[in-house]
């Protein structure tokens, strides 16, 4: 069976500089991939890759078997959707109007809004529960709630994949944790930028990145032992089992 | 929620043509000499062939071939100016793009003032093809400038941009003012330099002829569009995740603003402010969702300018002003009404 999006040996140079260099990986239906790796190791050019946004020098990304080049952008939108880092906006717009956005690529100009666009963002602002919030102004929202009203936006897409960079970035611990809940219940298969160990944990699979290539991937309890992370990040951890629940617990020492 | 918004857009069905009829109306009805309203009544009535009566040859051409002309001109302009201004601000996310202050004014004069006086083809169509080039040249030179010059994402670009505009149109203005120094006699000059400020004294229909179709053209282009210029809220790069294609869709957009700018420049010069200050007030009547502000901005575009044409030809008694005059009498107060409320976000 074709995989709904892979990605063949794809290398991206930026000034003579490679950001990322020959990563392959094939989605498995429904999974949820984290991406993990220290700044600047090639996590968001990796993901605009796979967005199509980002066209590798060499290799080749392929949706549904086909190579992005050759898909028109708005078929691409309509399979696959973006939560880009820090998108903002200085207009006045309500929630309710950003989640309707989502909508553009089932939309054309002989192609007008009906009722089922109206369900799917209704459907899409209860996901993220932020219903009741739909009439409020952009300018007015807390980050976790632009964060999750963007989320809202990329769900009204009705994607087969979403791709979210950093969703936790500039969050409080609560927030963090809401979303990472909210991703981790959707149907969707996801891949998801992040920074925080714990919540790498509760991806299927993880994709460790150094400089640009592929340090490892698998499960993460298989993945992110101390070995590799001393080695990635520079850091001595330890995992403890939580003494109640047995999850695993990292401690994390800077080595100089 | 959804029958309210789709009765109301059903009552505006009406209501636009309405304004805009009023509109072009009062513009013929005054002007520098006064002409009883029931003789404009009736003007309009034999010529559109719905009365026999015999009128005043005079009052008559004052009013069909100098008055209406002009209005349904200015409407046209009004009109185009706006929604190019429309569509910068949405593709550059810049509140103060607008075509007179990028430069795509200055450009357009520049081709049409060089096709002009070097007698190239001559007539409207080849000084609004000049007038095209040169917009187009010009906003490559200002994008072109911006881009060399950086500057990030936010408020600094935004700046960066209005000040390569500001370069690109004292660039372009110097090469007008050479190519008429160069090479135009001293009456081809004055007429150019008047022309120049912004004026619909010389209008007449055959000007129509090129401005309506272009104007309608314009409003079509911009309304295929709706939901992609609704797709750069979030800046382009989130546009294109939403499905649009970038290069076609700015290519198309960027030389619709270009061409409208471009022919009513070539017909009545470069006036400016209309497409920063109409865009502006109807985001804040009707929201910032293109379905209703491309609509109301080309609306708002036409009747701003029919009425500032009437206040042009009336303020000074005997003294018709440039229109642009007026525009910009109203426009920069609006800009910086725009630019403060940008420092307080």
């Amino acid at each position: 069976m074709t995989p709904l999006l892979e990605v063949v040996a794809a290398s991206r140079m930026a000034q003579g500089r490679a950001i990322v260099s020959d990563i392959s990986l094939r989605l498995q239906p429904g999974e949820m991939l984290g991406l993990v790796g220290p700044n600047g190791s090639g996590k968001s050019t990796l993901l605009g890759m796979m967005a199509g946004l980002i066209r590798p020098c060499r290799g080749q990304v392929r949706l549904k078997g086909l190579p992005m080049q050759a898909l028109r952008r708005r078929r691409i939108a309509q399979l696959l959707a973006l939560v880009a880092q820090s998108a903002e906006t200085a207009e006045r717009i309500t929630v309710r109007q950003a989640v309707e956005l989502g909508r553009i690529p089932r939309l054309g100009p002989l192609r007008p809004w009906r009722a089922r666009d109206h369900e799917a963002v209704a459907a899409a602002l209860k996901a993220v529960d932020m219903a009741h919030l739909a009439g409020r102004d952009w300018s007015s929202l807390s980050g976790g709630e632009r964060q999750r009203a963007h989320i809202a936006r990329a769900l009204a897409q009705a994607p087969r994949i979403l791709l979210l960079d950093e969703p936790t970035n500039h969050l409080d611990i609560h927030h963090q944790i809401a979303i990472l809940d909210l991703i981790a219940g959707l149907s969707v298969t996801t891949v998801v930028a992040l920074h925080d160990m714990h919540h790498a944990l509760r991806c299927d699979r993880v994709l460790v990145m150094r400089a640009g290539r592929c340090a490892a991937l698998g499960p993460p309890a298989q993945v992110l032992t101390p070995g590799l992370i001393r080695d990635i990040f520079a850091v001595k951890a330890e995992i403890i089992p939580h003494p109640r629940t047995g999850r695993p617990v990292f401690d994390f020492e800077r080595l100089c | 929620m959804r029958a309210r918004a789709a009765r109301r857009s059903g009552v505006w069905l009406w209501l636009a043509p309405t304004l805009l009829a009023a509109a072009l109306f009062f513009g013929v009805a005054v002007g520098e000499t006064r002409i009883p309203l029931a003789t404009v009544i009736d003007v309009l009535a034999v010529q559109t062939g719905l009365s026999q009566r015999v009128l005043d040859p005079i009052d008559a051409s004052v009013i069909w071939h100098y008055r209406l002309s002009r209005a349904v001109v200015a409407a046209c302009g009004g009109a185009s100016l706006a929604l190019s201004g429309l569509i910068l601000q949405a593709l550059l996310r810049n509140p103060l793009a607008e075509p007179y202050l990028l430069g795509i004014s200055a450009g357009a004069s520049t081709g049409a003032v060089l096709i002009a006086v070097a007698g190239l083809g001559g007539g409207l169509v080849g000084m609004s093809a000049g007038a095209f080039a040169g917009a187009l040249s010009a906003f490559a030179l200002v994008a072109g400038l911006a881009h060399v010059a950086g500057g990030g994402a936010g408020p600094r670009q935004a700046a960066v941009i209005i000040l390569a505009g500001i370069a690109g149109s004292q660039m372009f203005n110097a090469l007008t003012a050479l190519i008429i120094a160069q090479s135009a006699s001293a009456e081809q000059a004055r007429g150019i330099m008047f022309w120049l400020l912004g004026n619909l004294s010389g209008v007449r229909w055959p000007d129509s002829w090129l401005a309506v179709p272009v104007a309608v053209l314009g409003l079509a282009v911009t309304l295929w569009h709706i939901r992609t210029l609704d797709a750069f809220a979030f800046g382009a790069e989130a546009a294109a995740a939403l499905g649009i294609d970038l290069r076609r869709a700015q290519a198309v957009l960027i030389a619709t603003a270009a061409l409208v700018t471009a022919v009513m420049v070539s017909i009545a010069g470069a006036i400016g402010f209309v497409g920063l200050v109409v865009p502006h007030a109807m985001r804040f009547l009707v929201g910032t969702r293109h379905g209703r502000l491309v609509p109301a901005t080309a609306l708002a575009g036409a009747v701003f300018l029919v009425l500032s044409d009437v206040v042009s030809r009336i303020v000074i008694p005997g003294q018709v002003l440039p229109i642009g005059v007026i525009t910009a009498l109203i426009g920069a107060p609006g800009f910086a009404l725009v630019m403060i409320r940008g420092r307080r976000r």
